[in-house]
């Protein structure tokens, strides 16, 4: 496998913890109370630690002179390869979640599988990641089912947000051609092995939530190959403001 | 949101070996957002390897108020501190 298509399958799972890691820190003094704030705080480091170190990673395969900073921050929108549903915005509290509930199941089924890579580096950054987003995922559901068996407006917020995101879950599992060359050297993950336990495990919390698994068979696509919904470009004014108006500034 | 939630005491234990000690309060809507919130709010810098959670209100403290016969009489007996013996090295966190 080539550096070139190995930098852009990394960046296929990096960005999606980037770009998620950006919208949880939007939240940041935010958040509806003290705790809550403080945790959705701790998982966006979380992700943008992990973030860094893939970035690193990929910066230290490419033969141009870049850095970890130029990856997350130089890119164009058609660059990122993040999938749509980490894009999505900080609609309310009950969007918040199923986003990160949607995500976190995705991510560790990815991670135990990651852990195997016959590449070093992927396979002992995805050790690492796994136990902080073993309680992303416990956080998150926890969540799903105190909003769904919540109160009558509680689980009718939580109710809408997981109908309006459960289009962009499919997605999850789509191949690049990146993905594919990968997984021919043993060092990506087949997605579309993850799928089956990837639903039930929804559809088992959901299920305690006491919420329904929404009817829709057509799913939005398009991330994987940078082609974005409308919040992206806002988001990433948001993220690349700094590094656009001062080139190369440091902290 | 924050209003129905009751207040909860969080202690930490630093490291093994070590009692658990007083850290703070929070508000959480049962025992395990309790714990959660806690791991979030107080241990995100490394601090513990075990944490505990108790309602506030099943606390019982004592009244200021009443501290001059509850804790007074007590500082003038040195005799009551076991200062007078030596302890060996191995023994730590005394």
């Amino acid at each position: 496998m080539k550096n070139e298509n190995l930098i852009q399958y990394i960046c296929g799972v990096a960005d999606n913890a980037l770009i998620l890691g950006q919208r949880l820190s939007e939240l940041c003094g935010h958040g509806p109370n003290l705790e809550t704030d403080i945790a959705l705080t701790n998982m966006a480091l979380d992700l943008l630690g992990q973030t860094r170190s893939y970035y690193q990673y990929a910066a230290q395969l490419s033969d141009k002179d870049k850095t970890e900073d130029d990856i997350a921050f130089l890119r164009v929108e058609r660059q990122y390869k993040n999938v749509l549903l980490v894009e999505q915005p900080n609609t309310h509290f009950g969007y918040v979640i199923t986003r990160q509930f949607f995500y976190d199941v995705f991510h560790l089924l990815l991670l135990q599988e990651l852990q195997t890579s016959k590449d070093e580096t992927l396979s002992a950054i995805a050790k690492k990641a796994i136990k902080e987003v073993s309680y992303h995922q416990r956080f998150s559901s926890d969540w799903i089912k105190r909003l769904g068996d919540g109160t009558e407006e509680s689980h009718q917020k939580v109710q809408e947000a997981v109908n309006d995101l459960w289009k962009f879950t499919d997605e999850l599992f789509h191949m690049t051609q990146d993905d594919r060359l990968a997984v021919d050297s043993r060092i990506g993950i087949d997605v579309t092995t993850l799928k089956e336990k990837y639903y039930q495990r929804i559809g088992e919390v959901l299920e305690e939530a006491t919420l329904t698994i929404p009817e829709i068979k057509w799913f939005q696509k398009g991330g994987k190959q940078g082609i974005h919904s409308e919040h992206m470009g806002y988001l990433l004014a948001d993220l690349q403001y700094m590094q656009r108006t001062y080139p190369n500034m440091k902290w | 949101m924050k209003n129905n939630w009751p207040l909860w005491e969080v202690f930490v234990r630093s490291k093994n070996g070590l009692e658990h000690r007083h850290f703070g309060s929070l508000h959480a809507a049962d025992a395990e957002m309790a714990l959660e919130n806690a791991r979030d709010v107080y241990t995100r810098r490394n601090e513990g390897v075990s944490i505990w959670v108790v309602e506030s209100k099943h606390i019982t403290a004592s009244n200021p108020e009443n501290s001059g016969e509850l804790f007074e009489p007590a500082q003038d007996k040195v005799y009551r501190h076991p200062t007078f013996y030596t302890l060996p090295d191995e023994v730590k966190h005394m």
